[in-house]
């Protein structure tokens, strides 16, 4: 490119007075701007404390917690300092009952082997010595001197505590050893006892197994079926509790479904009243669209907090406080819609004569009935998302179990059950929604194609 | 509407019989479509109603029963909630303690306890809406379609950006409320994390309706990706980028209100607890509070946006 000469930089200049010579105001508004954030963000570090809490923080816990969503871990305790070494398995562990794993070997010996990941992750050990493998390396430890001793130099996989000795052995498990009993943890991938849990009796059965039961078996337990008594173990399940979290999931698809619904229907003869255009009087409209304002800015926790104690924890509670909102929403997002309508077939209407109802049945409602729809369903969307935090609040549904998974026993992996379940609810409503909302817009379309066709 | 014997033709008669054909069609699918609806929703009542620890009927009656817990006995204990200032029904419970709440900043001057969770809850709500804008707006770039600088890549974020606007966020705030302790910063986390996805979408929906010539013009004196998207694509955009972005500060306000009342802190756990407790002119004093908060909010975004983008961005939101 040819360089410009400086005539031709001043006449652009010239030109374009508006670019080339802003008020100061103007040219520095995005440096006033940047800084003003800058500094907000500088007092947010300060008032959020946020260095303390990021000391105190303990991030270590994040990888830990997130392979706990899609993982479960087998504690066997090997007491010593008992006449025989039996292997003891915690309470309600997922083996169930009669644990008898081929990971738990007792050799020929005396000894006990332990597979944490095939033998090249194991510990073998007796009363008087165990044999920690892993990464290649053996470590011999002596259990006699009354405190466990490393022989020859530790790796950097063990920690050697001063009663204890940690081998860790990344995520398949660890290893703690003291002169009076191993403490194995192996985890596994996937998830313990999703479909039958310990004390059912199709446990432990492979899935060939269970279908030939159920089809031609005998009656495991005598009076029903091996049908219904596998449904009843599976929607019973203690573990993952599908039955409940089933009917959670649908409670919360309920309470943004009612709520939307019953909202749209108020607010859509109220829109009538409150859209300027329509309206019979002005102040009615005023005093209909604070009334809006008012139901939306009470906000959906208020009301969710109140119907809790009216009506108690619940869908009841939920539905209603989504209700309460969703008039708020609806009604102002209809008003606009209807304040945005073009005036020529209302005319039409009522140069015939028709009566106020058929002007707006017959003048307004084809125009504006696709873009409600489309509003509502678009609520109806968010909506289903809301719902789950709400119930946390008490408002019944999902929430409140994932809440209580979440806080009371850190049960991680049944948090991501009902998680996928979520997003899986989520996905399909968001499809259905698109779906139903990308016709509606095509009404649209057409019938602004054929206004526009028609002068 | 009928068909005349005089009907001339049979083009006619079969225009018409086939329009009667499609008005009764369409009318049978209105009425099943409705009787769906109907049943769908009374089937929904029935079961929320049983599912609920108190039914609709029974309760019903007691719907107003708690104005009279929520109704103070003295009007002006309202204001002394609000401002912290000693109530003669002070008996020492928590009930009338509004004096103990005050956050004292220097000497003798304090804030209010519920002024200073509600900025709590007020900036919660700033920063996630910052983090989310931050990150938000790079990603749009890639995922619109005509502006991505890899078709796969485009996929990727914008799967990523699907997830983050679908996670429930009450499960990250949960998930950070155990690593980083409960409180404002695992709400913040929370809360910005899925305005990342919600801002993303709305964001690239934007690029992909820009005018491409600029774009054009600078790809014809050889701009590199950045160069284009910053001064092809950028200027046309950001005005809809921060009216969007405004209206997600309404949101997330009201977002962080409710992830304070599930351990969040800021004014939403107090709210809860208040409520909870029955302490009426507590309560009433916070949904004054958030309530004033939140419709200020709502006034001055909507002026603001006017202002950026005029009037369309109030048209139809679908």
């Amino acid at each position: 490119m040819a360089t410009m000469t400086s005539e031709q930089i001043l006449s652009i200049e010239e030109r374009y007075p508006q670019v080339f010579r802003r008020p100061a105001y103007k040219r520095f508004a995005p440096l006033f701007l940047f800084g003003g954030i800058l500094l907000y963000l500088v007092y947010a570090l300060w008032f959020f404390n946020l260095p303390q809490v990021m000391r105190d923080s303990h991030w270590e816990r994040l990888p830990l917690f997130l392979t706990q969503w899609i993982s479960y871990d087998l504690q066997p305790e090997f007491r010593l300092d008992q006449p025989e070494i039996t292997p003891k398995y915690p309470r309600f562990s997922a083996l169930g009952e009669n644990p008898n794993p081929d990971w738990v070997v007792k050799n020929a010996d005396g000894t006990f082997t332990i597979l944490i990941d095939g033998p090249g992750k194991s510990v073998t050990f007796d009363k008087t010595r165990a044999t920690i493998i892993a990464n290649g390396e053996t470590v011999p430890v002596a259990l006699t001197s009354g405190k466990p001793v490393i022989s020859g130099p530790a790796p950097g996989w063990i920690t050697a505590h001063d009663d204890e000795i940690v081998a860790k052995m990344g995520f398949v498990g660890e290893v703690r050893v003291t002169v009076d009993r191993v403490k194995v943890r192996k985890r596994f991938l996937g998830w313990a006892n999703f479909v039958f849990d310990t004390r059912s009796p199709f446990f432990g059965k492979s899935a060939g197994e269970v279908i030939s039961l159920i089809w031609s078996g005998p009656e495991l337990k005598p009076g029903t079926s091996n049908l219904a008594l596998a449904g009843d173990n599976i929607w019973n399940n203690a573990q993952w509790q599908h039955g409940d979290v089933w009917t959670k999931l649908l409670q919360t698809i309920v309470m943004a479904f009612l709520g939307t619904l019953l909202g749209g229907l108020v607010a859509f003869p109220l829109a009538f009243f409150a859209a300027r255009n329509i309206t019979p009087s002005g102040l009615l409209s005023q005093v209909l669209k604070r009334f809006f304002d008012f139901m939306r800015s009470v906000d959906m926790l208020i009301w969710a907090l109140f119907f809790t104690r009216a009506f108690g924890p619940g869908p009841l509670a939920g539905s209603a406080a989504i209700f309460f909102t969703e008039i708020g929403t609806l009604g102002k997002t209809y008003s606009e819609s209807l304040e945005n309508i073009d005036d020529k077939p209302r005319e039409g209407i009522k140069s015939t004569g028709a009566n106020g109802l058929l002007v707006q049945r017959y003048g307004v409602m084809p125009e504006v009935i696709p873009v409600f729809i489309s509003q509502t369903l678009y609520q109806w969307e968010s909506n289903t998302r809301g719902a789950t935090i709400i119930g946390a609040v008490g408002a019944g549904g999902i929430g409140l179990k994932l809440w209580e998974a979440m806080r009371t026993n850190s049960n991680w992996a049944n948090v991501f059950y009902m998680v996928l379940l979520i997003l899986f609810v989520v996905f399909i409503f968001d499809n259905i929604s698109n779906f139903l909302r990308r016709r509606l817009s095509r009404t649209i379309h057409d019938y602004n194609r054929i206004q526009a066709e028609q002068g | 509407m009928t068909i005349s014997a005089t009907a001339r033709s049979d083009a006619t008669l079969q225009v018409a019989k086939s329009w009667q054909r499609q008005t009764s069609l369409r009318r049978l699918y209105t009425i099943l479509g409705i009787g769906l609806l109907l049943a769908a929703t009374l089937s929904s009542m029935w079961f929320a109603d049983e599912a609920n620890a108190g039914h609709f009927w029974d309760r019903l009656p007691h719907l107003l029963d708690f104005l009279s817990w929520l109704i103070p006995k003295d009007w002006n204990d309202v204001w002394r909630a609000l401002f912290d200032t000693a109530s003669p029904h002070d008996t020492g419970t928590q009930e009338f303690n509004f004096p103990l709440g005050r956050v004292y900043v220097w000497g003798g001057f304090y804030i209010p306890e519920y002024f200073e969770l509600m900025l709590t809850t007020l900036n919660v709500a700033l920063v996630s809406t910052f983090i989310g804008f931050v990150l938000a707006v790079p990603f749009s770039f890639i995922a619109a379609r005509n502006l991505t600088p890899h078709p796969a890549l485009r996929l990727v974020v914008k799967r990523l950006m699907e997830l983050l606007r679908a996670f429930p966020e009450i499960v990250i705030a949960g998930l950070f409320a155990a690593i980083v302790s409960t409180g404002p910063i695992a709400a913040i986390i929370a809360i910005g994390l899925h305005s990342i996805g919600a801002l993303g979408k709305l964001f690239y929906e934007i690029n992909e309706n820009i005018d491409m010539r600029p774009e054009e013009g600078l790809r014809a004196v050889g701009a590199n990706w950045f160069e284009r998207v910053r001064f092809a694509d950028l200027p046309q955009v950001l005005p809809n980028f921060m009216s969007y972005t405004l209206l997600r500060v309404e949101i997330n306000v009201r977002a962080s209100t409710i992830i304070g009342a599930v351990g969040g802190g800021g004014i939403g756990e107090e709210l809860k607890l208040s409520i909870s407790r029955g302490f009426g002119a507590k309560t009433l004093a916070l949904v004054l509070l958030l309530f004033t908060t939140i419709f200020i909010v709502d006034q001055f975004s909507a002026w603001l946006r006017r202002k950026l983008v005029g009037e369309q961005a109030f048209l139809m939101r679908a």
